[in-house]
């Protein structure tokens, strides 16, 4: 199984194009592979005969490396390889669906490992098992009525269906930004859109980000409610100054005569191996600026109903996905009209030891910390921040008051972060709750590098949130 | 070379000479007060700025007046407008009270932005002005974006996106160009030449020959006019202004023009000599060519000028002494605006 885009860890063999015995010439199309963001094809490097096929087609979930047939060359023997097909590689066949915990959010696949970047032979993991409120149900949002059923979707489809909702409630809103269109999206986020609602609303841009984020700012003064959507939030740095200096501050120039209704958003945070410039976490970046929102959500329900929130809000919203996240499913409660307030952090897992903070990916890699904490006595109350400006303070603060420990996990740079802010805070509000210091688990201090092994040492790793929480705890 | 120096008859000759074409008296009239209208209230601003009632920066608009006033006059209430930061001749134009105008460059209360904008951020939503922005070449791409909108809503209206010569070279300029063109906006684009960014003059600036013509890569015409003609600027822009009712796209329109003053105020314009500001005042003024239109017709007299004069030096007075009398916003106010509250 080829790995055909960075995050890749899987994949369906959708078709073979060719049978067993056929020649085969480089560069012919083998077999039709379904990734997590498209159909691809997959062409041969070498030239032989299909011997043997290991993988049949339909087989689904098929890890990257494993091997799916073999080639042969000029006088080898097909029944000299082994038959072997999706026993030994984690594939599994159609209708053969992995178990799942209700209510719970739940890796794409069964992983046993915590999210981290690859190491040497293992692909990148999806985020954890493990199912965190099914183990210990925390508060329903405020408003999710009782008895809700809940529909296992990826963030992607959560994602989609929320612009789609929005888009049909409201003609106002439309879609624009690069490969959102015919191309369905570069990561697949906008896919059917422009099925549904026509190039009028779903709108292919040049690759001009500094262009078009202008433009949609221009559109949202004069009245309409763009949905600006960055390939990643890399790019947008080309954009600041429109996001910041025209949409951020409209409304307090024009004494609040004139607001600009926008959502910018986009994958944000180090996807795989795509190094310096494409790995970069944003949050602390837009949370210091007044006159915008900051969201960032971690399960697709809150994706869901975050975004539908950002769109329908007056303001100017930084919305920042995750790619890593975009394939991962989780529950989402299956509600005529699914909308979370932005400004709520969330408690995830109620505790009493330590308070731990994180948001988007690093809720993935936080729910495994504290299943590791539990299994050694230490009780963690966790927090997915989801909205990162305005910061639900008053969450946090409870929390602390309860447990009398911090520590922040995020994955951008440590200073001037998400963590240094609420170290401020906790000194501010909470000074005399502390029974230590405040911890920041954060990406390190350096460009993200591109080697594999140095890539996981930049980014924060469940150990290092485990060894914090121990850390606050005196616990060796 | 430029449209300027392509008159043949010196001040007010070819638009006097083709009389029987002009607009109506009336019509010409209401230009001439717009013109000194602006003229005063900038005269105004700039005392009042040398008195430290206007702080920060202030880029006076006085000179080009015809160009605001000429392209005004080829839109309607469907249009809307934005522009950088030299931008009171076009809040004027555009029907926002001078008084309110005054007011916020005092950063009074009852400024357009309650004094938290000053100069270089007004906005008046009601007449379709859009700013008033900062950052240079920053509204192209936001005009075109409000241009957008109107094809989008199939309003019939289209955008005047302003700008002067030096946000010509800024590359969010043709980010817009592409995407107006591609998508048939419905925007005039009006680079306002006075031939200086800042202190640096267009020639070492700008590469090429006309900025007109930074279209053209993208299919966008463009036309250079004499924007010190007020009749010359709205006869060209009628023209641009027609096409682009008709679904032609984005058209650009080059205005060559001239300040009078510096930069903005902190500017002593040690980048130009000051025989180059005494021919253009004398020789090309916007308000005394028109004036010279209007006596040679006989569509009024020197008393009917005193008197438009007298009276627009009293709403400019008022308007000062608005300002003046009107508090600082309340402290309050620091923290209104700064998101709506839904």
């Amino acid at each position: 199984m080829p790995a055909l885009s960075p995050t890749m860890t899987e994949g369906n063999l959708a078709r073979w194009l060719k049978k067993e015995g056929d020649p085969v010439r480089s560069g012919d199309v083998l077999a039709e592979i379904e990734t997590d963001k498209a159909t691809m094809e997959f062409e041969a490097v070498d030239e032989g005969v299909l011997g043997k096929i290991l993988v049949p087609e339909g087989t689904q979930g098929v890890a990257v490396n494993t091997p799916i047939g073999v080639l042969l060359e000029e006088g080898e023997s097909a029944d000299a390889v082994p038959t072997s097909a999706s026993a030994a590689t984690g594939g599994r066949a159609k209708g053969d669906e992995p178990r799942t915990a209700d209510h719970a959010p739940v890796g794409e696949k069964p992983a046993s490992e915590a999210p981290a970047a690859p190491t040497e032979g293992e692909a990148p993991a999806p985020a954890a098992k493990v199912p965190a409120e099914a183990k210990k149900p925390a508060a329903a949002d405020p408003d999710l009525p009782p008895g809700t059923t809940f529909v296992k979707q990826t963030v992607r489809e959560a994602l989609r269906d929320a612009m789609a909702e929005e888009m049909r409630r409201d003609p106002k809103v439309f879609l624009m930004g690069e490969e959102v269109a015919q191309y369905q999206g570069a990561y697949k986020v906008s896919q059917g859109l422009l099925d549904e609602f026509g190039a009028k609303r779903v709108i292919d841009t040049p690759i001009t980000e500094h262009g078009f984020a202008g433009l949609g700012v221009g559109a949202a003064m004069a009245g309409l409610r763009p949905i600006v959507e960055f390939m990643t939030w890399n790019f947008a740095m080309q954009a600041m100054d429109h996001i910041i200096n025209s949409a951020a501050k409209t409304l307090y120039m024009a004494g609040g005569q004139m607001g600009c209704p926008i959502v910018f958003r986009g994958p944000n945070g180090a996807a795989a191996r795509v190094a310096a410039q494409h790995s970069q976490e944003y949050s602390s970046w837009y949370s210091h600026c007044p006159g915008l929102k900051v969201v960032a959500p971690w399960s697709a329900a809150d994706a869901k109903g975050l975004l539908k929130a950002a769109i329908r809000d007056p303001n100017p919203i930084v919305f920042l996905e995750n790619e890593m996240l975009y394939g991962q499913s989780f529950e989402v409660p299956q509600i005529d009209d699914h909308v979370l307030p932005i400004g709520k952090a969330k408690v995830v897992r109620e505790g009493t030891d330590v308070t731990m903070t994180a948001f988007s990916l690093m809720m993935g890699h936080a729910v495994a910390a504290a299943d590791a904490l539990a299994e050694q006595g230490i009780s963690v109350e966790l927090i997915d921040l989801r909205t990162i400006r305005p910061l639900d303070v008053e969450t946090i603060v409870n929390s602390v008051k309860k447990t009398n420990r911090l520590v922040s996990v995020e994955e951008g740079w440590p200073q001037s972060g998400i963590g240094s802010e609420l170290a401020a805070l906790m000194m501010e509000h909470a000074f005399d709750y502390l029974d230590a210091p405040v911890v920041r688990v954060t990406g390190k201090d350096v460009p993200m590098p591109y080697a594999a092994n140095l890539e996981k040492l930049a980014l924060p790793q469940v150990h290092d949130m485990v060894e914090a929480a121990k850390a606050v705890c005196y616990r060796t | 070379m430029t449209a300027m120096s392509k008159r043949k008859n010196g001040n007010g000759g070819e638009a006097a000479a083709a009389g029987s074409n002009l607009p109506q008296p009336e019509t010409l009239m209401a230009w001439y007060r717009e013109m000194l209208l602006i003229r005063r209230f900038e005269e105004k601003a700039g005392q009042l700025y040398g008195m430290g009632l206007i702080g920060g920066f202030c880029h006076l608009y006085i000179g080009q007046e015809a160009v605001a006033v000429g392209i005004q006059h080829t839109l309607t209430e469907k249009d809307s407008v934005i522009t950088g930061y030299r931008d009171h001749g076009h809040m004027l134009v555009c029907g926002m009270e001078p008084r309110r105008v005054m007011a916020e460059l005092t950063g009074r209360e009852t400024g357009y932005s309650k004094g938290k904008g000053g100069s270089m951020h007004m906005f008046a939503k009601d007449k379709k002005f859009y700013g008033g922005h900062g950052i240079v070449g920053a509204q192209i791409p936001l005009g075109t974006g409000i241009a957008f909108a109107h094809k989008y809503e199939e309003d019939g209206g289209l955008c005047a996106a302003y700008c002067g010569d030096g946000a010509v070279n800024q590359g969010q300029v043709y980010e817009s160009f592409n995407m107006a063109a591609l998508w048939k906006l419905p925007v005039l684009y009006v680079i306002e030449n006075n031939r200086y960014g800042m202190g640096t003059s267009v020639q070492r600036a700008a590469a090429g020959e006309r900025l007109c013509d930074r279209g053209r890569a993208y299919g966008i015409p463009g036309e250079q006019v004499d924007g010190m003609d007020v009749l010359a600027v709205e006869a060209t822009a009628n023209r641009l202004v027609e096409k682009i009712r008709a679904g032609e796209g984005p058209q650009i329109l080059e205005a060559m023009t001239y300040r009078y003053r510096g930069h903005s105020m902190s500017d002593p314009a040690k980048y130009r000599t000051k025989d180059e500001v005494e021919e253009m005042r004398t020789q090309h003024d916007p308000i005394e060519n028109l004036k010279r239109i209007i006596e040679v017709n006989g569509f009024a007299d020197e008393a009917t000028f005193k008197a438009i004069d007298k009276e627009i030096r009293d709403v400019v007075n008022e308007s000062a002494k608005f300002a003046q009398d009107s508090p600082e916003p309340d402290p309050s106010e620091l923290w209104t605006d700064i998101l709506v509250e839904s």
